[in-house]
């Protein structure tokens, strides 16, 4: 059973911080994984199949969780005190808003390139970049973590949010374009 | 000890006998079951001999034949014949008219969603067919094996959807099989692989089969097999293989459109079989019988044939990207790929996988078998056979779950390729004042449109307080377990207001109807319906004693203190002595109570094993 007030860091036994140690917390993962996993119940009783099925998805949860850059940014503001209502909150910098503006416009003319799934793939390698550079900046910020840096997490949150928004899109649309073969 | 003292239940398997449980590819053309003993995973022959069964289910008005006596009445019988059947399971009327208005059976005109085949003994589900199937293997590993079934781990396309895990569930229930788990078919061969390959890496499994193609990216190391990614599509498999050379012998033959159904099961097999001896050879003759006294004479080539199929083949390249871009992997880091499936074959298939991977494919273990050998080995993994050292899987879901939001819109609740088992939840709320019922349809699928998505189930949430709109909060709440089967819930947080369905999608069958196929299928083989249920309990009731058993060995003395040993042992012995009763209910409630006061130390006995896997001790260090 797992002790579902633990915070994910505690989980896996790792100290609370942005930068993450990746195989480290793979390992955690697998291990708590080995044992908690429903294939290891799957005699069991229906207690003992309720339970290690609840374990497990906690556990693929906070690996989730802290694995991915995004949901980790988050996760730490929310430890921190700052639950962020990300349908509602918007990024404010024009300069950003206009960049997505033409990303979006992009994404809008793949139809018409002459090879529409390369154009996206590209566009999406670049999506990605831009949230890459995102996380780093987002890295600083949780070093002192003072209540400015914490404000200015939350803007880069707001920031890669939109851009998560537009890589769905993209593959929405590639799927699209895969149908159609 | 105490403990050795209680007797022996009945004719119980000692604490450390084999358990027979076995593995089967439920396959779209073959079939096969395989157990793994004494270490080494084998698929069972029938009595002649032949290990693949032929997916063909014929109905006469004296009974059920299933295999290749069955499949060589296909083209004299076609309409009591089935064949390819899974590719009608979890699919609804209106899917199985655009699989092709060429299916040579007489659907049931009917309000029901669930198709139904009118032949000569009824009308029969594809529940029902499938079901046939996995009896006759099921009946196949019990004489082989020489005793009951524990259970079965029957395996899937990665890429069947909610609707198609859930037929394939009910049809091994109404077969009156166990299901430990359903498993991915590419996983099952990268579990066959993975034990003989021993290797720690990033793998590629391409999987062509009769019907639906797969493309999984799992990373196998220290012996967890991870899938990263997996892909495909479930209406595509050598069966459209065979489609394009009957088109082609068609055109060739003058044979126009309105071909009767015993011509176009002809002109398949003549195609098939074109198909077949064009792996080796590089030209297969064609003598096509005409039905009117005449025959069309000709030949295929190799060359013909690729340029047939090559639109085909190029079309599973598409998920093959997909997947690798899931994974976030380049092609030069997937150490090899392995080939499943009898379509892979088609000597062009292998040479452009080959390309697309750079690497030659691998196709050591036979391609037809290799996912039942797989399904075996996690089967004994399963069923308790092996230890906790062994192997463990982790897969995911294939495709993106989500519901329908304003303007037609998904919402993605669960993306593609998330590890299962996994919950998820959402917060919606009302659209206008003083709405008290919500109407939740839950979709599978990449796109954005609800249109352009697979509809899995609808339901409502009702006696949502009245408010004004936007306040009231509404949690959506995705699981999906680890055979990929999906449930939802929906619940108002302010009232506590709940409704949950698990989803039996708008194409499946009720419970009642599962009910009722079980008690048929029961009556056909002349078995006494409460001999089967006492059977049920004593089988039930014996897992639970060695259950305990072994726990209170391995830790009872040192997680109980003694009044709670005393407890959990007096319950025990209530079991033990009911077992050999004939009353099934008994049995059953002193299940459930033993279970209930073993509650606590369940909980406690799990605590002891995330404890231990978290201190880095393994599980030899307590010893």
């Amino acid at each position: 059973m797992l002790d579902f007030s633990k915070n994910y860091f505690e989980l896996f036994g790792l100290p609370i911080s942005y930068v993450i140690d990746a195989d480290q917390l793979a390992e955690r993962y697998l291990d708590l994984q080995r044992v908690m996993h429903p294939d290891r119940y799957a005699k069991g009783s229906e207690q003992e199949r309720r339970l290690s099925m609840q374990g497990s998805i906690q556990i693929n949860e906070a690996y989730e969780t802290l694995r991915d850059p995004i949901r980790r940014a988050r996760y730490l503001l929310s430890l921190k005190g700052i639950d962020m209502d990300l349908q509602k909150e918007t990024t404010q910098d024009a300069a950003f808003l206009m960049e997505q503006l033409e990303l979006r416009e992009k994404l809008a003319g793949a139809h018409n390139q002459p090879d529409p799934c390369g154009f996206i793939s590209t566009l999406m390698t670049d999506i990605n970049r831009r949230i890459t550079s995102l996380v780093g900046q987002m890295a600083v910020q949780f070093e002192a973590a003072t209540p400015e840096q914490l404000e200015a997490a939350r803007e880069i949150l707001r920031k890669m949010q939109f851009l998560q928004k537009l890589r769905y899109q993209a593959e929405s649309l590639e799927a699209e374009l895969d149908e159609a073969l | 000890m105490a403990l050795l003292q209680l007797s022996e239940p009945g004719q119980s398997a000692a604490p450390h006998q084999h358990r027979l449980a076995v593995g089967i590819d439920l396959g779209t053309t073959n079939s096969l079951v395989a157990s793994a003993r004494s270490g080494k995973a084998e698929t069972l022959p029938d009595d002649n001999g032949r290990h693949l069964l032929s997916s063909v289910v014929r109905y006469t008005s004296d009974g059920v034949i299933v295999g290749e006596e069955a499949k060589a009445q296909a083209v004299l019988d076609p309409l009591n014949t089935i064949v390819s059947v899974k590719r009608l399971l979890g699919r609804g009327v209106e899917d199985v008219k655009t699989l092709g208005s060429r299916l040579p059976y007489q659907f049931q005109q009917q309000r029901s969603a669930v198709p139904r085949i009118h032949t000569v003994a009824g009308d029969v589900t594809p529940v029902e067919v499938s079901a046939e199937i996995l009896k006759t293997l099921a009946r196949r590993a019990e004489r082989s094996l020489g005793g009951e079934l524990e259970g079965v781990v029957i395996t899937v396309p990665a890429y069947f959807d909610d609707a198609q895990r859930q037929a394939t569930k009910d049809a091994a229930r109404v077969a009156g099989l166990e299901v430990l788990r359903l498993l991915n078919e590419p996983t099952a061969a990268a579990v066959a692989y993975g034990l003989d390959h021993g290797s720690d890496g990033v793998h590629a499994i391409y999987d062509l089969g009769g019907g639906t193609f797969d493309i999984s990216i799992l990373r196998l190391k220290r012996g967890v097999l991870e899938v990263l990614s997996t892909g495909g599509d479930a209406a595509l498999g050598g069966d459209d293989f065979d489609r394009v050379v009957a088109e082609w012998i068609m055109q060739q033959a003058g044979i126009d459109d309105s071909a009767d159904h015993e011509m176009l099961r002809r002109l398949m097999r003549d195609a098939c079989s074109a198909k077949e001896s064009l792996t080796t050879a590089a030209v297969a003759p064609l003598l096509v019988d005409l039905g009117n006294g005449g025959f069309w004479e000709g030949e295929l080539t190799r060359e013909r044939f690729d340029q047939l199929v090559e639109p085909l083949v190029r079309k599973t390249l598409v998920p093959c990207r997909r997947a690798l871009r899931d994974a976030e992997l380049r092609v030069e880091e997937i150490e090899d790929v392995v080939l499943v499936g009898g379509s892979t074959r088609v000597p062009l298939v292998r040479e452009l996988v080959g390309e697309f991977f750079h690497t030659r494919p691998l196709a050591d273990i036979d391609p037809d078998r290799v996912v039942a050998i797989g399904a075996a080995v996690q089967a004994d993994v399963l069923v308790g056979n092996k230890s906790d050292e062994e192997m463990l899987l982790l897969d995911v879901i294939p495709l993106s779950l989500g519901i329908e939001t304003m303007g037609g819109l998904v919402e993605k609740i669960v993306p593609r390729n998330t590890t299962i088992p996994v919950a998820r939840a959402q917060e919606f709320t009302t659209f206008k004042d003083g709405q008290t019922a919500m109407a939740i349809h839950v979709l599978q699928g990449e796109r954005e449109l609800v249109s352009a998505c697979r509809s899995l189930a609808h339901f409502e949430l009702r006696g949502i307080p009245p408010m004004v709109a936007g306040a009231a909060r509404i949690e959506v709440t995705f699981s999906v377990d680890a055979d990929g089967l999906l449930s939802v819930e929906a619940r108002e947080k302010s009232s506590g207001v709940q409704a949950s369905v698990l989803v039996k999608p708008s194409y499946g069958l009720t419970d009642s109807e599962i009910e009722g196929m079980l008690r048929d299928s029961i009556e056909h083989a002349a078995e006494d319906l409460e001999a089967r249920r006492l059977r049920e309990q004593q089988v039930a009731a014996n897992r639970s004693i060695e259950a305990l058993r072994a726990a209170l060995a391995d830790d009872g003395e040192k997680l109980l203190n003694k009044e709670e040993y005393q407890l959990i042992e007096d319950q025990l012995g209530k079991l033990v002595e009911v077992y050999g009763s004939s009353d099934h209910q008994a049995i059953k409630q002193q299940i459930d109570t033993l279970e209930k006061v073993c509650e606590f130390y369940v909980e406690r006995r799990m605590n002891a094993s995330v404890s231990k896997a978290m201190t880095g001790h393994s599980v030899k260090d307590f010893e």
